[in-house]
């Protein structure tokens, strides 16, 4: 389970919004209209188990995401889901990555503070001695044209799927 | 290749690096060789391939049993030819520089424009992770055009005359350039990864010994004469690697190509 976001670690004024999550309790989370550009030369990597719950992460995660590394070893992934991205796009990731496949987006991710950044995942089944034992991301920085094209389309998305 | 004397095989075992390593070190692998020999009390006869397609061509027809390999080889060495890993230098990481010549207009990444030409060599790691830096530029293969050269200097050599606007170099090599070409070029973006490293792999000829060899190597320092091929090479220690380690390596590799 997420715990709520708490207001103090929030730097600027912010809206509130109740987030629903699969499989747990709705998470209230607090967002900030500001981006954090993507750290040149740098790779987020994030290994979880076969529910998506982190069970490694490197420097660059830490300190994009904002969380201590205690905190966010064993949590949900979905710890920097942010709103505006559509559910069906999870649902994607999710669908590819159970059949063996590999799985590409781009994603737009909250941060504890809640400023958002955009990256461009990859995320591959980690397959040792013939069985999938977990999954691995791998973000890099985007284009920002593709941003641009990725946030239309989410927010198409979004409005399909009645969100807020 | 082996020959039997009296029912004991005598065989002699392939040592090979990766042909990405600067022409500097190639004594430095030789005195490693015969170190290792010592060492381990069999006989290894060191291959030094002048190029990657050769060094793969001599993986397929099984001819190596040690390699000294780049992260993206050690993929298929693992995954498709069953080798096992032992160690990579400790604290040493292979990143990618990409550079422009000193002069450029481009300040960032995203100041480079289509078509834009770019100078590497055929390192396969390098160069795939070179392309992952450019992306933020939206420069891919189909904007892209490759000029591939034999080396680092000549990559240099290629931004300075202009050949090209960008370069990609293996930063150890990058930083081993003579000054007075380092100061013709000016690095981009240097990649901070730090999981990526070389690692010293054994097929499946040796994939028995391997405790041994790893003990080997990880006492280097101990003893006055490893330090001295220790230094040679140039680092300081070698560091144990778990088969999970190259392993999750391999993921992050995979997860780059596709
Ligand atoms: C390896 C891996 C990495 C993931 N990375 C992210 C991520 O960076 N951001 C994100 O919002 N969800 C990520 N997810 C998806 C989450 O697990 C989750 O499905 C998503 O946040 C939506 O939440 P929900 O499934 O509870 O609706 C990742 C999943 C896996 C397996």
């Amino acid at each position: 389970m997420l715990p709520d976001m708490n207001p103090a670690d929030v730097i600027g004024s912010y809206r509130e919004v109740v987030l629903p999550l699969y499989g747990l309790p709705p998470r209230r989370v607090l967002l900030v209209d500001r981006e954090v550009a993507y750290p040149d030369g740098r790779l987020i990597v994030s290994v979880t188990d076969l529910r998506g719950v982190i069970t490694h992460c490197n420097s660059a995660f830490v300190e994009m995401s904002g969380y201590p590394q205690e905190t966010l070893i064993g949590a949900e992934h979905s710890i920097l889901r942010h709103p505006d991205m559509p559910a069906i796009a999870f649902k994607g990731l999710w669908d590819d990555v159970q059949a063996g496949k590999i799985w590409h987006g781009y994603v737009k991710n909250l941060r504890r503070d809640g400023a958002f950044y955009w990256v461009y995942a990859t995320v591959i089944p980690n397959v040792r001695a013939g069985k999938v034992q977990g999954y691995t991301s791998v973000r890099r920085k985007p284009a920002r044209l593709k941003v641009a094209e990725a946030a239309r389309l989410y927010a198409q998305l979004l409005a399909g799927e009645g969100g807020k | 290749m082996s020959a039997s004397m009296n029912g004991v095989t005598s065989e002699k075992y392939q040592l090979t690096v990766s042909p990405d390593f600067p022409a500097k070190r190639m004594s430095s692998w030789f005195i490693f060789n015969t170190w290792l020999q010592k060492a381990l009390g069999m006989p290894i006869h060191l291959e030094l391939y002048p190029d990657f397609d050769s060094q793969r061509a001599a993986i397929s027809a099984d001819k190596v049993d040690i390699i000294y390999a780049n992260p993206y080889d050690a993929a298929m060495l693992v995954r498709e030819k069953g080798f096992v890993s032992v160690a990579r230098p400790a604290g040493k990481c292979d990143e990618c520089i990409v550079a422009v010549a000193a002069g450029s207009g481009a300040q960032v990444v995203e100041d480079l424009k289509p078509i834009c030409r770019v100078a590497r060599t055929d390192d396969p790691g390098v160069n795939l992770v070179g392309m992952i830096l450019l992306e933020p530029a939206s420069l891919g293969h189909d904007n892209t055009q490759i000029l591939t050269v034999e080396s680092y200097p000549l990559v240099a050599k290629a931004l300075m005359r202009g050949e090209a606007e960008v370069g990609f170099f293996l930063a150890e090599a990058f930083d081993e350039l003579s000054s007075l070409v380092r100061h013709q070029l000016r690095p981009l973006v240097h990649s901070q990864i730090s999981d990526f490293s070389h690692v010293l792999l054994l097929g499946s000829r040796l994939a028995e010994r391997r405790e041994e060899v790893t003990r080997v190597l990880l006492d280097m320092p101990a003893e006055a004469k490893g330090q001295d091929v220790l230094a040679e090479l140039g680092f300081a220690a070698w560091e144990r690697v778990t088969q999970e380690d190259t392993e999750f390596m391999i993921d992050l590799m995979d997860t780059l190509k596709a």
